[in-house]
């Protein structure tokens, strides 16, 4: 380490400000909720030497998961939290659920807009595929909370979609605090991550194959589902884990287009934290929620190691 | 090959229509005069006006751009480090921790690592405002930063460094005379990157703010909560018009270089 100097800075602030908050998140997971500042028990304290650690241990359980799941576990300090609990016993469980159901459905949307796109820009002439490109690429680098904001005047129900529907003689839509309006606005923002890995796949493949296939027969469509789709497909995993891996968390979309019935873990845990401030049970959420992440991760981290593998 | 089908025509329209509409849609309703969406009251300015007599959006500006200027900087300054170790340090202890370490925020959801930060920052008693928000910053944009110099590092010909080394140069010298200006571009996007990805972050700014430090974003956030408003439509435009013009610049600039 002594004769690689450029190692340590990067190295010890990770370590300060990445691996420590979540040993921290970890740590209040397991405590109890207090009336105090930081309003969470057992606390580190360090003035009683190793005697202050042992009784943090001791105080630690994993009530906070118990209850995530059942939210009735029932025993003698259940009445304390029955303010929190006592809307649905599986809140979390299906803010769980619903993030996931919401991801799918979002990817599988952005998938079906974003594959004929970059299949277009890929077959466009030459000269204009950078500019295309740049039109993907402009809004994925503008503002993402203006980008959620501007479907609010589309959607809402005096908003603009309802005037067209009003002129053409249409009935009004109710969409906004839907999650009707939570796939529009996530698919929306989303879009760039699928259509950009997708075009690289098929700006890489070879046109002369399609030639080839063609010249023996093969009928367009068929052409296409024999050899462009599988050669597309690297692409088109990555986009899809690109798009369902930050909907899960995702708090900006649920909090602004959706309802009070829409459940997203993200907006669950925000409002977890502030609304009701309980400090365990939001780490317990957070905690919980980096466990169910970590499939799609480490298969997304072996998908790339593959590709690089293959390319080399 | 060089002429697009119909499907592939139509696609593309209905895709662009659908990136683009909303935005033009925020840039036409910002010269409205009315403040309802379903009245056009005629073309004005006058929430351009207003936007910047209001002190709380300038000041949340001032903020925001000192907190991107702060963290894209200690960003880059570290994720190039760490980049650098990752690409040239060959094995050293702990190098699945580190790169663990570096790939992790990318895909870490913002409620997370900012509520992990939250925590910590009340943990240490530090006092929180726009400090604590360069810090957060700093941390999930060295990561970025470090990819994307990480992937310059390794299409580099290391011969280059090589022969500098052979020719009695100091690591250090070897650095800042061959491998930097080399690497320059790379570096430079990455402090935009920071940049970009500062400005925008609402969740992390919001979990490790304190009383005074309201960036751009959380004014927004603050504000559409409620539904439209015309001031924020106004402050949109000038925002994705900025955005326009420098991913234009950015790509007219490598086309330049390339050709």
């Amino acid at each position: 380490m002594i004769r690689k100097p450029y190692l340590f800075p990067p190295y010890i602030w990770l370590i300060l400000l990445f691996l420590t908050p979540f040993a921290i998140v970890f740590k209040v997971s397991l405590s109890d909720l207090a009336i105090a500042q930081p309003p969470y028990t057992p606390t580190l304290d360090l003035t009683e030497g190793w005697a202050g650690v042992r009784a943090m241990f001791e105080g630690f359980d994993f009530e906070n998961y118990v209850w995530l799941f059942s939210g009735s576990w029932g025993s003698w300090d259940v009445a304390s939290f029955v303010p929190i609990w006592v809307f649905d016993d599986a809140l979390y469980y299906n803010a769980y659920t619903s993030s996931l159901k919401i991801a799918a459905i979002t990817t599988i949307i952005a998938l079906a807009v974003g594959y004929p796109m970059a299949y277009a820009i890929a077959r466009a002439p030459r000269h204009l595929r950078p500019l295309l490109i740049m039109l993907i690429i402009i809004p994925f680098w503008s503002s993402f909370l203006i980008r959620v904001y501007a479907w609010i005047g589309i959607l809402s129900n005096e908003g603009f979609l309802n005037m067209v529907l009003g002129w053409l003689g249409l009935p009004e839509l109710r969409i906004i605090n839907t999650n009707t309006a939570v796939y529009i606005g996530m698919v929306y923002v989303y879009l760039p991550f699928m259509i950009l890995p997708i075009y690289a796949a098929l700006d890489r493949m070879d046109g002369s194959l399609l030639e080839a296939a063609q010249d023996l027969g093969c009928s367009k469509i068929e052409a296409f589902w024999r050899i462009t789709w599988p050669l597309s497909r690297p692409g088109v995993i990555a986009g899809c884990f690109l798009v369902f891996i930050p909907v899960i968390g995702e708090f900006i979309v649920p909090s602004l287009l959706g309802g009070s019935d829409t459940l997203m873990i993200g907006k669950t845990l925000y409002e977890e934290f502030y609304n009701n401030r309980d400090w365990p049970v939001a780490s317990a959420v957070a905690v919980i929620l980096l466990f169910v992440l970590i499939i799609p991760i480490v298969l997304f981290q072996r998908h790339q190691l593959k590709q690089q593998e293959a390319q080399l | 090959m060089t002429r697009l089908s119909r499907f592939n025509v139509v696609s593309l329209t209905f895709g662009f229509a659908f990136l683009y509409l909303p935005i033009l849609l925020i840039m036409v309703y910002s010269f409205n005069e009315s403040r309802l969406v379903t009245v056009w009251g005629g073309f004005s300015a006058k929430w351009y006006g207003a936007l910047f007599a209001d002190e709380r959006f300038l000041n949340a500006a001032w903020v925001t751009l000192y907190v991107a200027f702060c963290s894209a900087t200690i960003a880059t300054v570290l994720g190039t480090m760490a980049a650098y170790a990752l690409v040239r340090g060959g094995r050293f202890r702990g190098r699945t921790l580190f790169s663990g370490m570096i790939y992790a925020p990318l895909v870490m959801p913002e409620v997370i690592t900012g509520l992990s930060l939250l925590l910590l920052f009340i943990a240490i008693g530090l006092d929180r405002g726009g400090f604590t928000i360069i810090l957060a910053h700093a941390t999930f944009c060295m990561c970025y930063v470090s990819v994307v110099v990480s992937s310059r590092l390794t299409t580099f010909d290391r011969s280059l460094e090589e022969a500098a080394l052979d020719l009695g140069a100091t690591g250090w010298q070897a650095f800042r005379l061959v491998t930097l200006p080399i690497i320059a571009p790379a570096v430079l996007s990455g402090w935009l990157l920071g940049f970009t990805l500062s400005l925008d972050d609402l969740v992390i700014a919001s979990f490790v703010t304190g009383p005074g430090a309201t960036t751009l974003p959380m004014r927004i956030f603050s504000e559409v909560r409620l539904g439209v408003s015309p001031k924020i439509n106004a402050l949109s435009t000038i925002l994705i018009a900025l955005v326009a013009i420098g991913v234009i610049t950015a790509s007219l600039a490598t086309k330049r270089k390339s050709g």
